[in-house]
Protein backbone atom coordinates (compact mmCIF):
# COMPACT_ATOMS: atom_id res chain seq x y z
CA UNK A 1 0.00 0.00 0.00
CA UNK A 2 2.53 2.67 1.44
CA UNK A 3 4.70 2.78 -2.20
CA UNK A 4 5.96 5.66 -3.18
CA UNK A 5 6.40 8.09 -0.56
CA UNK A 6 8.61 10.51 -2.36
CA UNK A 7 7.86 13.81 -3.14
CA UNK A 8 6.25 14.99 -6.27
CA UNK A 9 9.00 17.50 -8.07
CA UNK A 10 7.84 18.80 -11.26
CA UNK A 11 10.26 21.68 -13.11
CA UNK A 12 7.96 23.25 -15.53
CA UNK A 13 3.62 24.10 -15.89
CA UNK A 14 3.62 21.66 -18.88
CA UNK A 15 4.49 18.80 -16.12
CA UNK A 16 1.45 19.17 -13.98
CA UNK A 17 -1.77 17.62 -14.49
CA UNK A 18 -4.96 19.48 -14.47
CA UNK A 19 -5.79 18.85 -11.00
CA UNK A 20 -4.08 17.79 -7.93
CA UNK A 21 -3.13 14.92 -7.40
CA UNK A 22 -0.71 13.02 -4.66
CA UNK A 23 1.96 10.37 -6.02
CA UNK A 24 -0.11 8.15 -3.46
CA UNK A 25 -3.36 6.90 -1.35
CA UNK A 26 -4.50 8.93 2.08
CA UNK A 27 -2.95 5.35 3.01
CA UNK A 28 0.68 6.16 2.92
CA UNK A 29 -0.28 9.41 4.75
CA UNK A 30 -0.45 8.78 8.25
CA UNK A 31 -1.90 11.58 10.17
CA UNK A 32 -1.94 9.76 13.75
CA UNK A 33 0.59 12.13 15.57
CA UNK A 34 -2.38 14.81 15.64
CA UNK A 35 -4.11 13.28 18.45
CA UNK A 36 -4.30 14.31 21.82
CA UNK A 37 -6.54 11.92 23.40
CA UNK A 38 -6.36 8.18 22.29
CA UNK A 39 -9.49 5.49 22.54
CA UNK A 40 -8.87 2.64 24.39
CA UNK A 41 -10.99 -0.14 23.99
CA UNK A 42 -12.01 -2.52 27.01
CA UNK A 43 -12.19 -6.15 25.06
CA UNK A 44 -13.32 -7.54 27.95
CA UNK A 45 -16.79 -5.72 28.01
CA UNK A 46 -16.79 -5.49 23.89
CA UNK A 47 -20.23 -7.13 22.46
CA UNK A 48 -18.69 -6.84 18.87
CA UNK A 49 -21.83 -4.69 17.61
CA UNK A 50 -19.80 -2.81 15.06
CA UNK A 51 -20.84 0.44 15.77
CA UNK A 52 -17.95 2.25 16.10
CA UNK A 53 -16.20 0.83 13.60
CA UNK A 54 -19.24 2.20 11.50
CA UNK A 55 -18.98 5.45 13.09
CA UNK A 56 -15.22 5.90 12.46
CA UNK A 57 -14.86 8.70 10.35
CA UNK A 58 -11.28 8.01 9.27
CA UNK A 59 -11.59 4.08 8.81
CA UNK A 60 -9.39 3.72 11.25
CA UNK A 61 -10.37 0.63 12.91
CA UNK A 62 -9.79 -2.48 11.12
CA UNK A 63 -11.85 -5.90 12.27
CA UNK A 64 -9.55 -8.09 13.42
CA UNK A 65 -10.55 -11.82 14.44
CA UNK A 66 -13.67 -10.53 15.46
CA UNK A 67 -12.82 -7.91 17.65
CA UNK A 68 -12.11 -3.93 16.83
CA UNK A 69 -8.35 -2.66 16.53
CA UNK A 70 -7.63 0.75 16.57
CA UNK A 71 -5.05 1.67 13.84
CA UNK A 72 -3.45 4.45 15.79
CA UNK A 73 -1.42 5.49 12.33
CA UNK A 74 -4.41 7.22 11.31
CA UNK A 75 -6.71 7.95 14.48
CA UNK A 76 -7.03 11.47 15.33
CA UNK A 77 -8.77 10.87 18.64
CA UNK A 78 -11.93 12.52 17.89
CA UNK A 79 -13.81 10.21 20.38
CA UNK A 80 -16.61 9.62 18.27
CA UNK A 81 -16.35 5.86 19.19
CA UNK A 82 -16.10 6.38 22.49
CA UNK A 83 -18.99 8.33 22.34
CA UNK A 84 -21.27 5.61 20.49
CA UNK A 85 -20.39 2.78 22.09
CA UNK A 86 -22.92 1.24 23.78
CA UNK A 87 -21.48 -0.66 26.04
CA UNK A 88 -19.23 2.62 26.95
CA UNK A 89 -16.18 0.18 26.27
CA UNK A 90 -14.01 2.79 25.24
CA UNK A 91 -12.12 5.09 26.99
CA UNK A 92 -10.07 8.64 25.62
CA UNK A 93 -6.71 8.49 27.50
CA UNK A 94 -4.62 11.63 27.64
CA UNK A 95 -1.71 10.72 25.04
CA UNK A 96 1.74 10.29 26.64
CA UNK A 97 0.34 8.48 30.06
CA UNK B 1 -39.52 13.86 -33.54
CA UNK B 2 -41.43 17.27 -32.43
CA UNK B 3 -42.84 17.52 -28.95
CA UNK B 4 -44.52 20.12 -27.01
CA UNK B 5 -42.44 20.79 -23.51
CA UNK B 6 -41.77 22.84 -20.91
CA UNK B 7 -38.38 24.30 -20.74
CA UNK B 8 -37.79 21.69 -17.45
CA UNK B 9 -38.86 18.87 -18.93
CA UNK B 10 -36.03 20.10 -21.76
CA UNK B 11 -33.54 19.66 -19.60
CA UNK B 12 -34.72 16.25 -18.18
CA UNK B 13 -34.45 15.21 -22.01
CA UNK B 14 -31.18 16.73 -23.03
CA UNK B 15 -29.86 15.17 -19.61
CA UNK B 16 -31.28 11.77 -20.75
CA UNK B 17 -29.82 12.05 -24.47
CA UNK B 18 -26.74 12.72 -23.19
CA UNK B 19 -26.66 9.41 -21.28
CA UNK B 20 -25.68 11.09 -18.01
CA UNK B 21 -24.52 7.93 -15.52
CA UNK B 22 -25.44 9.73 -11.90
CA UNK B 23 -28.14 12.44 -11.13
CA UNK B 24 -28.17 13.78 -7.78
CA UNK B 25 -30.57 16.14 -6.88
CA UNK B 26 -32.31 17.97 -3.83
CA UNK B 27 -35.90 17.68 -4.27
CA UNK B 28 -37.76 20.87 -2.51
CA UNK B 29 -38.16 23.90 -3.30
CA UNK B 30 -36.72 26.02 -5.25
CA UNK B 31 -36.12 22.28 -7.32
CA UNK B 32 -38.55 22.40 -10.44
CA UNK B 33 -39.85 19.61 -12.74
CA UNK B 34 -36.38 18.89 -14.10
CA UNK B 35 -35.29 16.22 -11.72
CA UNK B 36 -38.77 15.11 -11.10
CA UNK B 37 -39.23 13.89 -14.68
CA UNK B 38 -35.64 12.80 -14.43
CA UNK B 39 -36.34 10.58 -11.90
CA UNK B 40 -39.35 8.70 -13.33
CA UNK B 41 -37.10 8.06 -16.35
CA UNK B 42 -34.56 6.47 -13.99
CA UNK B 43 -37.30 4.38 -12.18
CA UNK B 44 -38.89 3.42 -15.38
CA UNK B 45 -35.41 2.00 -16.69
CA UNK B 46 -35.29 4.61 -19.78
CA UNK B 47 -32.16 5.86 -18.35
CA UNK B 48 -29.25 3.63 -16.95
CA UNK B 49 -28.24 6.10 -14.23
CA UNK B 50 -27.70 6.09 -10.35
CA UNK B 51 -30.37 8.59 -9.06
CA UNK B 52 -29.13 9.89 -5.85
CA UNK B 53 -31.77 11.18 -3.06
CA UNK B 54 -29.30 13.68 -1.00
CA UNK B 55 -30.27 16.06 2.01
CA UNK B 56 -29.14 19.47 0.53
CA UNK B 57 -28.20 20.99 -2.61
CA UNK B 58 -24.50 21.08 -1.12
CA UNK B 59 -24.62 17.54 -0.76
CA UNK B 60 -26.05 17.17 -4.38
CA UNK B 61 -23.28 19.09 -5.58
CA UNK B 62 -20.73 16.68 -3.83
CA UNK B 63 -22.52 13.54 -4.86
CA UNK B 64 -21.57 14.75 -8.24
CA UNK B 65 -17.80 15.85 -7.35
CA UNK B 66 -17.93 12.26 -6.31
CA UNK B 67 -19.71 10.80 -9.04
CA UNK B 68 -17.59 12.50 -11.92
CA UNK B 69 -14.46 11.78 -9.79
CA UNK B 70 -14.52 8.49 -10.75
CA UNK B 71 -15.43 9.04 -14.45
CA UNK B 72 -19.46 8.99 -14.65
CA UNK B 73 -20.72 11.58 -16.56
CA UNK B 74 -22.49 13.71 -13.54
CA UNK B 75 -25.66 15.49 -13.96
CA UNK B 76 -28.08 18.28 -11.37
CA UNK B 77 -30.33 21.21 -11.55
CA UNK B 78 -31.36 23.61 -8.76
CA UNK B 79 -32.05 27.77 -8.37
CA UNK B 80 -31.17 30.42 -6.48
CA UNK B 81 -30.56 29.79 -2.81
CA UNK B 82 -30.35 26.30 -3.74
CA UNK B 83 -27.23 27.09 -6.19
CA UNK B 84 -26.12 29.62 -3.37
CA UNK B 85 -25.84 26.98 -0.71
CA UNK B 86 -23.88 24.98 -3.58
CA UNK B 87 -21.45 27.52 -3.66
CA UNK B 88 -18.56 26.06 -1.95
CA UNK B 89 -18.86 23.07 -3.94
CA UNK B 90 -18.80 25.09 -7.21
CA UNK B 91 -14.93 26.22 -6.43
CA UNK B 92 -14.60 22.10 -5.84
CA UNK B 93 -15.59 21.35 -8.57
CA UNK B 94 -13.83 24.09 -10.73
CA UNK B 95 -10.67 23.32 -9.14
CA UNK B 96 -11.01 19.56 -9.33
CA UNK B 97 -11.17 20.07 -13.23
CA UNK B 98 -14.73 17.83 -12.74
CA UNK B 99 -17.04 18.04 -16.49
CA UNK B 100 -20.07 18.13 -14.56
CA UNK B 101 -23.05 20.33 -16.30
CA UNK B 102 -25.87 21.65 -14.12
CA UNK B 103 -28.65 23.67 -15.23
CA UNK B 104 -29.86 26.42 -12.97
CA UNK B 105 -33.21 27.83 -13.40
CA UNK B 106 -32.60 31.90 -12.68
CA UNK B 107 -34.96 32.74 -9.87
CA UNK B 108 -34.90 35.28 -7.25
CA UNK B 109 -32.93 35.48 -4.19
CA UNK B 110 -34.89 36.00 -0.75
CA UNK B 111 -35.73 37.45 1.25
CA UNK B 112 -37.72 38.53 0.45
CA UNK B 113 -39.50 34.43 -0.87
CA UNK B 114 -39.98 34.39 -4.66
CA UNK B 115 -39.86 32.09 -6.84
CA UNK B 116 -40.00 34.00 -10.02
CA UNK B 117 -37.22 34.64 -12.35
CA UNK B 118 -33.95 36.87 -12.62
CA UNK B 119 -30.07 36.06 -12.81
CA UNK B 120 -28.96 37.36 -9.49
CA UNK B 121 -28.58 33.56 -8.38
CA UNK B 122 -26.23 32.45 -11.57
CA UNK B 123 -24.59 35.89 -11.58
CA UNK B 124 -23.45 35.57 -8.01
CA UNK B 125 -21.39 32.33 -9.05
CA UNK B 126 -19.17 34.25 -12.15
CA UNK B 127 -16.44 33.51 -10.82
CA UNK B 128 -16.52 30.00 -9.49
CA UNK B 129 -14.55 28.66 -12.65
CA UNK B 130 -18.55 27.42 -14.39
CA UNK B 131 -19.06 28.33 -18.12
CA UNK B 132 -22.45 29.61 -17.72
CA UNK B 133 -24.65 29.71 -21.25
CA UNK B 134 -28.05 31.71 -21.01
CA UNK B 135 -31.16 29.85 -23.18
CA UNK B 136 -33.44 31.70 -24.98
CA UNK B 137 -35.77 29.23 -26.05
CA UNK B 138 -36.56 24.95 -24.60
CA UNK B 139 -34.92 23.63 -27.62
CA UNK B 140 -31.97 25.81 -27.19
CA UNK B 141 -31.94 24.62 -23.35
CA UNK B 142 -31.80 20.73 -24.51
CA UNK B 143 -29.28 21.16 -26.99
CA UNK B 144 -27.33 22.57 -25.08
CA UNK B 145 -27.18 20.36 -21.92
CA UNK B 146 -25.53 18.15 -24.84
CA UNK B 147 -23.38 20.06 -26.37
CA UNK B 148 -22.09 21.18 -22.77
CA UNK B 149 -20.97 18.19 -22.18
CA UNK B 150 -19.06 17.69 -25.18
CA UNK B 151 -17.26 21.03 -23.93
CA UNK B 152 -16.49 20.30 -20.86
CA UNK B 153 -15.18 17.11 -21.46
CA UNK B 154 -12.76 18.66 -23.76
CA UNK B 155 -11.44 21.13 -21.40
CA UNK B 156 -12.40 19.40 -17.83
CA UNK B 157 -14.31 23.00 -16.84
CA UNK B 158 -17.73 22.46 -15.39
CA UNK B 159 -20.46 24.22 -16.93
CA UNK B 160 -24.37 25.70 -16.10
CA UNK B 161 -26.86 25.80 -18.80
CA UNK B 162 -29.12 28.89 -17.62
CA UNK B 163 -32.82 29.83 -18.16
CA UNK B 164 -35.28 32.04 -16.78
CA UNK B 165 -37.99 30.64 -14.05
CA UNK B 166 -41.34 30.74 -15.79
CA UNK B 167 -40.61 32.45 -18.67
CA UNK B 168 -39.06 29.25 -20.19
CA UNK B 169 -38.91 26.82 -17.31
CA UNK B 170 -42.69 26.53 -17.05
CA UNK B 171 -43.34 27.77 -20.73
CA UNK B 172 -44.36 24.95 -23.22
CA UNK B 173 -42.64 25.48 -26.88
CA UNK B 174 -42.36 23.26 -29.35
CA UNK B 175 -39.29 21.30 -28.76
CA UNK B 176 -37.46 18.77 -31.48
CA UNK B 177 -36.36 15.72 -29.62
CA UNK B 178 -32.84 14.54 -31.35
CA UNK B 179 -32.65 10.96 -32.17
CA UNK B 180 -30.59 9.11 -29.81
CA UNK B 181 -28.22 7.51 -32.47
CA UNK B 182 -27.20 11.03 -33.65
CA UNK B 183 -26.70 12.39 -30.24
CA UNK B 184 -24.60 9.22 -29.47
CA UNK B 185 -23.16 9.87 -32.47
CA UNK B 186 -21.91 13.35 -31.61
CA UNK B 187 -21.31 12.60 -28.16
CA UNK B 188 -19.61 9.01 -27.28
CA UNK B 189 -18.89 8.34 -23.60
CA UNK B 190 -17.15 9.98 -21.44
CA UNK B 191 -13.34 8.69 -20.66
CA UNK B 192 -12.24 10.63 -18.11
CA UNK B 193 -8.19 10.08 -17.56
CA UNK B 194 -7.40 11.07 -14.08
CA UNK B 195 -10.09 9.15 -12.83
CA UNK B 196 -10.14 7.61 -9.73
CA UNK B 197 -8.70 3.71 -9.85
CA UNK B 198 -8.33 1.84 -6.65
CA UNK B 199 -5.47 0.03 -8.60
CA UNK B 200 -3.59 3.10 -8.82
CA UNK B 201 -4.45 5.10 -5.66
CA UNK B 202 -4.21 8.73 -4.88
CA UNK B 203 -5.22 12.27 -2.86
CA UNK B 204 -7.15 14.30 -4.47
CA UNK B 205 -6.68 18.07 -4.44
CA UNK B 206 -4.55 17.69 -0.95
CA UNK B 207 -2.47 20.81 0.11
CA UNK B 208 -0.77 22.37 -2.53
CA UNK B 209 1.99 25.25 -1.64
CA UNK B 210 2.86 28.68 -2.76
CA UNK B 211 5.51 27.60 -5.12
CA UNK B 212 2.70 25.76 -7.18
CA UNK B 213 -0.68 26.30 -6.52
CA UNK B 214 -0.56 29.26 -8.73
CA UNK B 215 0.29 27.45 -11.64
CA UNK B 216 -2.98 25.26 -11.33
CA UNK B 217 -4.93 28.66 -11.74
CA UNK B 218 -3.17 29.36 -14.57
CA UNK B 219 -4.31 26.04 -16.32
CA UNK B 220 -7.59 26.88 -15.18
CA UNK B 221 -7.89 30.12 -17.19
CA UNK B 222 -6.08 27.97 -19.98
CA UNK B 223 -8.91 25.38 -20.33
CA UNK B 224 -11.59 28.55 -20.05
CA UNK B 225 -9.76 30.22 -23.00
CA UNK B 226 -9.80 27.12 -24.19
CA UNK B 227 -13.47 26.37 -23.68
CA UNK B 228 -14.52 29.51 -26.02
CA UNK B 229 -12.30 28.12 -28.86
CA UNK B 230 -13.85 24.67 -28.36
CA UNK B 231 -17.63 26.63 -28.33
CA UNK B 232 -17.03 28.18 -31.67
CA UNK B 233 -16.19 24.60 -33.07
CA UNK B 234 -19.27 22.93 -31.37
CA UNK B 235 -21.32 25.87 -32.64
CA UNK B 236 -20.62 24.48 -36.21
CA UNK B 237 -20.43 20.61 -35.61
CA UNK B 238 -23.67 20.78 -33.71
CA UNK B 239 -25.30 22.51 -36.47
CA UNK B 240 -23.61 19.84 -39.05
CA UNK B 241 -25.07 17.27 -36.66
CA UNK B 242 -28.51 18.64 -35.54
CA UNK B 243 -29.17 21.40 -37.82
CA UNK B 244 -29.50 24.30 -35.08
CA UNK B 245 -26.55 26.70 -33.90
CA UNK B 246 -25.81 28.07 -31.07
CA UNK B 247 -22.87 30.66 -30.96
CA UNK B 248 -21.09 32.66 -28.09
CA UNK B 249 -23.43 35.83 -28.72
CA UNK B 250 -26.14 36.05 -31.16
CA UNK B 251 -26.23 39.37 -33.08
CA UNK B 252 -29.70 41.25 -34.41
CA UNK B 253 -29.55 44.09 -36.69
CA UNK B 254 -26.85 45.32 -35.11
CA UNK B 255 -24.62 45.74 -38.51
CA UNK B 256 -26.20 49.22 -39.21
CA UNK B 257 -27.61 49.92 -35.58
CA UNK B 258 -27.32 53.34 -33.95
CA UNK B 259 -28.41 51.77 -31.02
CA UNK B 260 -27.94 48.48 -29.53
CA UNK B 261 -29.84 46.59 -27.06
CA UNK B 262 -27.76 44.12 -25.31
CA UNK B 263 -29.85 41.75 -23.20
CA UNK B 264 -29.81 37.89 -22.09
CA UNK B 265 -32.32 35.04 -21.17
CA UNK B 266 -35.80 35.28 -22.46
CA UNK B 267 -35.71 39.22 -22.85
CA UNK B 268 -33.55 39.14 -25.95
CA UNK B 269 -36.25 37.69 -27.62
CA UNK B 270 -39.10 40.12 -26.70
CA UNK B 271 -36.12 42.75 -27.38
CA UNK B 272 -35.71 41.54 -31.22
CA UNK B 273 -39.61 42.11 -31.11
CA UNK B 274 -39.40 45.35 -30.07
CA UNK B 275 -36.04 45.63 -32.84
CA UNK B 276 -38.77 44.20 -35.34
CA UNK B 277 -41.54 47.34 -34.45
CA UNK B 278 -38.95 49.92 -34.05
CA UNK B 279 -36.84 48.87 -37.61
CA UNK B 280 -40.61 49.60 -39.43
CA UNK B 281 -40.99 52.88 -37.82
CA UNK B 282 -37.60 53.71 -39.65
CA UNK B 283 -35.23 53.22 -36.13
CA UNK B 284 -32.06 52.08 -36.58
CA UNK B 285 -31.99 49.37 -33.75
CA UNK B 286 -30.19 46.13 -33.11
CA UNK B 287 -30.19 43.55 -30.65
CA UNK B 288 -27.06 41.74 -29.37
CA UNK B 289 -28.32 38.27 -27.08
CA UNK B 290 -25.59 37.23 -24.96
CA UNK B 291 -25.68 33.46 -24.36
CA UNK B 292 -22.23 32.86 -22.77
CA UNK B 293 -20.79 34.60 -19.75
CA UNK B 294 -17.92 32.56 -18.85
CA UNK B 295 -16.29 32.27 -20.86
CA UNK B 296 -17.06 35.69 -21.96
CA UNK B 297 -16.33 35.99 -25.19
CA UNK B 298 -14.66 39.52 -25.40
CA UNK B 299 -13.68 39.85 -29.33
CA UNK B 300 -17.20 38.85 -30.58
CA UNK B 301 -18.64 42.00 -28.01
CA UNK B 302 -16.45 44.01 -29.77
CA UNK B 303 -16.69 43.31 -33.34
CA UNK B 304 -20.59 43.20 -32.54
CA UNK B 305 -20.74 46.10 -31.30
CA UNK B 306 -18.47 48.56 -33.28
CA UNK B 307 -20.87 50.44 -35.46
CA UNK B 308 -22.86 51.12 -32.69
CA UNK B 309 -23.33 54.77 -31.53
CA UNK B 310 -24.80 53.73 -28.20
CA UNK B 311 -25.57 50.96 -26.00
CA UNK B 312 -27.99 50.18 -23.93
CA UNK B 313 -27.41 46.74 -21.60
CA UNK B 314 -30.59 46.05 -20.27
CA UNK B 315 -30.29 43.82 -17.18
CA UNK B 316 -32.49 41.16 -14.97
CA UNK B 317 -29.83 41.76 -12.02
CA UNK B 318 -28.25 43.73 -10.40
CA UNK B 319 -24.74 43.93 -7.83
CA UNK B 320 -25.53 46.67 -5.36
CA UNK B 321 -23.55 49.50 -4.74
CA UNK B 322 -22.87 49.19 -8.69
CA UNK B 323 -24.85 48.61 -11.48
CA UNK B 324 -25.97 45.50 -13.98
CA UNK B 325 -23.52 42.62 -13.89
CA UNK B 326 -23.93 42.48 -17.54
CA UNK B 327 -23.31 45.99 -18.12
CA UNK B 328 -20.08 45.77 -16.19
CA UNK B 329 -18.66 42.95 -18.43
CA UNK B 330 -20.24 45.24 -21.55
CA UNK B 331 -18.31 48.01 -20.60
CA UNK B 332 -15.35 45.81 -19.67
CA UNK B 333 -14.21 44.28 -22.53
CA UNK B 334 -15.37 47.72 -24.33
CA UNK B 335 -12.83 49.46 -22.48
CA UNK B 336 -10.03 51.00 -24.64
CA UNK B 337 -11.35 49.08 -27.96
CA UNK B 338 -14.61 51.88 -28.25
CA UNK B 339 -15.44 55.08 -27.05
CA UNK B 340 -19.23 54.36 -27.58
CA UNK B 341 -21.28 55.36 -24.26
CA UNK B 342 -23.23 52.71 -22.32
CA UNK B 343 -26.69 52.97 -20.44
CA UNK B 344 -27.35 50.62 -17.97
CA UNK B 345 -31.62 49.72 -17.59
CA UNK B 346 -32.79 47.26 -14.65
CA UNK B 347 -35.41 45.84 -15.48
CA UNK B 348 -37.66 42.27 -14.50
CA UNK B 349 -36.33 41.55 -11.21
CA UNK B 350 -38.34 39.59 -9.28
CA UNK B 351 -39.90 38.29 -12.05
CA UNK B 352 -41.43 41.23 -13.17
CA UNK B 353 -42.61 40.98 -17.23
CA UNK B 354 -40.35 42.87 -19.82
CA UNK B 355 -42.48 44.17 -22.16
CA UNK B 356 -41.94 44.95 -26.28
CA UNK B 357 -42.83 48.30 -25.16
CA UNK B 358 -40.41 48.38 -22.45
CA UNK B 359 -37.55 48.17 -24.65
CA UNK B 360 -39.50 51.16 -26.69
CA UNK B 361 -39.38 53.38 -24.37
CA UNK B 362 -35.85 52.43 -23.68
CA UNK B 363 -34.64 53.12 -26.32
CA UNK B 364 -37.21 56.38 -26.40
CA UNK B 365 -35.03 57.83 -23.51
CA UNK B 366 -31.66 57.31 -24.39
CA UNK B 367 -32.33 59.10 -27.49
CA UNK B 368 -32.69 61.79 -25.51
CA UNK B 369 -29.22 61.82 -24.02
CA UNK B 370 -26.13 62.08 -25.29
CA UNK B 371 -24.13 60.04 -22.94
CA UNK B 372 -25.41 58.52 -19.65
CA UNK B 373 -26.09 60.77 -16.69
CA UNK B 374 -26.93 57.92 -14.33
CA UNK B 375 -25.23 54.84 -13.32
CA UNK B 376 -27.99 53.03 -14.11
CA UNK B 377 -31.51 53.47 -14.79
CA UNK B 378 -34.66 51.55 -12.74
CA UNK B 379 -37.50 50.61 -15.31
CA UNK B 380 -41.31 50.53 -14.81
CA UNK B 381 -40.42 51.39 -10.98
CA UNK B 382 -43.37 52.64 -8.99
CA UNK B 383 -42.77 56.64 -7.42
Amino acid sequence: MAKDRKKIEFQKIGDLPPMVQSQRSMAANPTGSWRNLKPVINQANCIQCTICWKFCPDAAIDWVEDNPVINMDFCKGCGICAEECPKKCIEMVKEGK
Amino acid sequence: MKKVMMGNHAISHGATLARVQVIAAYPITPQTQVVELLSEIVADGKLKAEYIKVESEHSAMAACIGASSAGARAFTATSSQGLALMHELLHWAAGARLPIVMADINRAMGPPWNIWTDQNDSLSQRDTGWMQFYCQSNQEVLDSVIMAYKVTEKVLMPAMIVLDAFSLSHTYEIVDLPDQAVVDKYLPPFDFKYKLNVNDPHTYGGLTTPEWYMEFRVKMQEAMEQALVEIKKEAVEFEKAFGRRYDPVEPYMVDDADIVLVTSGTAASTARFAVDQMRKKGKKVGNLRMRLLRPFPFADVREHLKNAKKVIVVDRNISYGYHGIWAQEVKSALYGHSKVPVFNFIAGLGGRDIFPETFVDIVNKVKKLKKPDQELYWVEVKQ
